[in-house]
This record gives C-alpha cells, structure tokens and sequence, in this order.
C-alpha cells in the first residue's frame, strides 16, 4: 500500500501534481486515496487519481476521495473498449490534450466516438444497478479462492492486501513453480489467469509491481492473477482449487530448487522464508 | 487455446505436457546446472556414462512451456551418443528439433545448451580426480 506519508516525503517545491492509482490493477490493493489527497491538497498541489479498476466495482465518490482529477475507462466496467471519462473538479483548467478541433470543450480534438459513448453510459447505468450485491458476491468468492489456494497448496502467499482489495482480484504466489508454465496447464483445462513472471513478458522482466513490493524475483516469476467478474461462478472457483493444486504437484515434481527445499525440512533448517516476506 | 499457447510449435506443447526423462538419476555421473532464480528459469541435467557413451540423461526444471520442452528435448537427444558428439549439440539444433521457439524463448535453448556442458564438465572433472587417485 503507498504510505502517505512517503507522498508527504515526495513532494517538493516544484511538485505540481500528485497522481496515485485508486486501486492496483495487478494486486488489487485499494489505496488510501482520502489521506494522500489531504496531503496534496495542504501542500497546494493538484491530486489525479486512476480509478479504472475501482469505478463500477466498489463505491467511488470523487468527494469523499478528495480528488481534483480522476480517470475512468468503460471496457472495466463492462462497457465497450476505447472509451474513458475525466472528471474535472470545477475551477482546474487543463491546457488541450490535442489541437484542432473544438470538441470536448476544447480539451481533446476529433469526432468523438458517439457509440462508445452511449455504450459507456449504459453500462455505468446497469453496473451502478448492482454494484453493492456484487460487490458483496465477489468479495465473497475471492476469499473463498485466496483461502483456498493458501489451505490446499504449501509455500504460496497472497500479495497485495488482504482486506482494502479489490472484489474481483486474487493474486498469490507459489513456490517452486514458475508463473507461465502454470498458466499454459490452467490454459488446457479452460481456467484463464495471468502472471507476473518475466517468461510470459517481453521484456524477461518480472512484475515491477510485485518487485517494487519487495518480493524476491523467484517469487514474482511463480506469481499467479485470478480475475473475478460478473460471470463468475462458485462452481469455477471450486474448479481452479481442484485444478490448480494437481497443476503445481505435477510441477514441483520436476523442479530442481523444490527438491533443494525439500532436503532442507529435513535438516530442519529455517524454510520459512516464503511466508515470512 | 489462448495467446500463450499460440506462440508454441506441437512438439513445443507435447515436450512440455509430456516430458521426457524428467527426474533424478540415482548416483549420476555428470551433474550441470544453467540459470538461476532471479531470471525465473532453473534447469539441472543429470548425464550417466558408460564407456564414453552418454547411457541415461535427466533433467529437472523450473522455468516455462520452453525451459522444460527443451531439457526433455535436449536429453532425449544426447542418449546413446558420445560424450564429444554430445558436446556438439547446439541451442539451435535443440530449438530446431522442437519446431521452433519464439524469439523470446531462445534463451531456453541456451539454457539447455550450457546445463548439458556443465554436466559434461562435472562428469570430466570428476574422471580426472579418479585418475589422480588411482
């Protein structure tokens, strides 16, 4: 979670604005937006917050935030891809994203993508209609999940908050295995999931989320993401708890560095380091 | 299949779900490591050898799709050949024998190559120490 008190620290005197995603979108860590735009705010800077994986899942109050700005994009809410709203705080100017044209009050050249649009606003319409049940229904499944993997498998760990989560994000990781080769045997058995080993980027870099978190680098590449949504059902998440174990056995069976740890327990030497980070 | 299985030719995909020769050897006589954990990829080969034929090799991996089809390929391919014929098998001819790897992959290969190396080398030095003592 981002300190506030790190933000306090960062800001200077040429500080113009303090921008803090709402939520982590790989995590789903839910930040404490109120408290560092307090802090913003009493050091005269404008605060911007991205709130795409927050809007339409848990409540969201631009005043209860504190917030001057704040991003949102329709395709997270199950709206239609390649539209996205800013909500300006009346009084704060903002110079022209591109030049050219007279559209969005001068703030953002070209023909505006009028069916995005409305399929935008329709789907914050049906998505505020449920937001609290489900809300309450994917907390629910999401636990369910992350107990369930911590309970079935060993040397695995939740990253990110355990409670100030988002409803739909589970992200854990397990020992011993590597993140895109548990993906690939989830992938044969319909499960869909992402990680944030470096195997599956391009750039052979594990998650900077995940490293800037203080995970040590083997546990970032064995790092596994669960996305719950609307059409989530229990039966699936009972289905990745059955799978998903079975998966990292069949692993862990051919991996050199389980079998080091292996020989360690027996020595009885201090394994724990897995749970202690 | 999603994105991540199509990056992967089928000999990929069936060395990675159905490896061959995962495991340990009981008393190997070459052991060679490549990789390590901050990379994400760990790759052991173990090398029997009879008369200066490689009789038996096995791998164990920690690694993706590619690090572990390519230890099964590497050590089906090193079986009944000599230790100088072994040494000649390259990431390229590994990768060729898969079908192919995506780009971003062929460090795999590279691991495979440098893993059965230096078991070779473990197997090498541990003749010369027995020389030595004898």
């Amino acid at each position: 979670m981002v300190d506030p008190d790190d933000v306090k620290r960062a800001i200077t005197r040429k500080t113009i604005l303090v921008s803090v995603m709402h939520a982590n979108n790989e995590v789903g860590t839910i930040e404490p937006i109120t408290e560092i735009s307090r802090i913003a705010r009493e050091a005269g800077v404008y605060f911007h917050t991205d709130a795409v994986q927050t809007v339409g899942h848990i409540p969201v109050n631009v005043d209860e935030l504190g917030v001057d700005l704040l991003s949102i994009s329709a395709h997270k809410l199950y709206g239609p891809k390649g539209v996205g709203a800013l909500y300006i705080r009346k009084g704060i100017r903002l110079t022209s994203l591109m030049h050219g044209g007279e559209q969005e009050r001068r703030r953002r050249a070209g023909t505006e993508n009028v069916p995005g649009i409305v399929g935008f606003g329709k789907a914050a319409e049906l998505v505020r209609q449920e937001i609290d049940e489900e809300a309450k229904r994917l907390t629910k499944l999401r636990d369910q999940l992350i107990q369930g993997i911590l309970d079935r498998i060993d040397h695995t760990r939740l990253n990110g908050h355990p409670v100030k989560r988002l409803p739909g994000n589970v992200n854990v990781s397990i020992g011993f295995v590597e993140g895109e080769s548990v993906l690939l045997n989830l992938d044969l058995e319909g499960i869909l999931a992402s990680t944030g080993s470096a195997c599956s980027s391009s750039s052979l870099e594990p998650s900077h989320v995940l490293l800037a978190m203080g995970l040590p680098h083997e546990q970032a590449h064995g790092s596994l993401r669960f996305t719950l949504g609307k059409w989530t059902t229990v039966e699936e998440i009972n289905r990745v708890l059955e799978v998903l174990p079975r998966i990292v056995t069949k692993l862990r069976a051919i991996s050199p560095s389980f079998k080091i740890v292996n020989a360690k327990d027996k020595r009885k030497e201090n394994v724990r380091h897995l749970e202690t980070v | 299949m999603s994105a991540t299985w199509k990056q992967y030719s089928e000999k990929v995909i069936d060395h990675f779900m159905n490896p061959r020769n995962a495991g340990d050897i009981v008393d190997p006589d070459g052991t060679g490591r490549a990789g390590n954990p901050v990379c994400g990829d760990i790759m052991e080969i173990y090398i029997k050898v009879k008369d200066g034929t490689i009789i038996d090799a096995k791998f164990k991996t920690l690694g993706c799709g590619a690090a572990i089809a390519t230890s099964s390929m590497i050590t089906e391919m090193v079986k009944g050949k000599s230790i100088n014929e072994a040494l000649t098998i390259s990431k390229l001819a590994v990768a060729e024998a898969l079908g192919g790897l995506p780009p971003i992959k062929i460090h795999c290969s590279v691991l495979a190559e440098e893993a059965l190396k230096s078991a070779i080398e473990d197997y090498r030095q541990r003749q010369a120490a027995r020389r030595e003592q004898t």
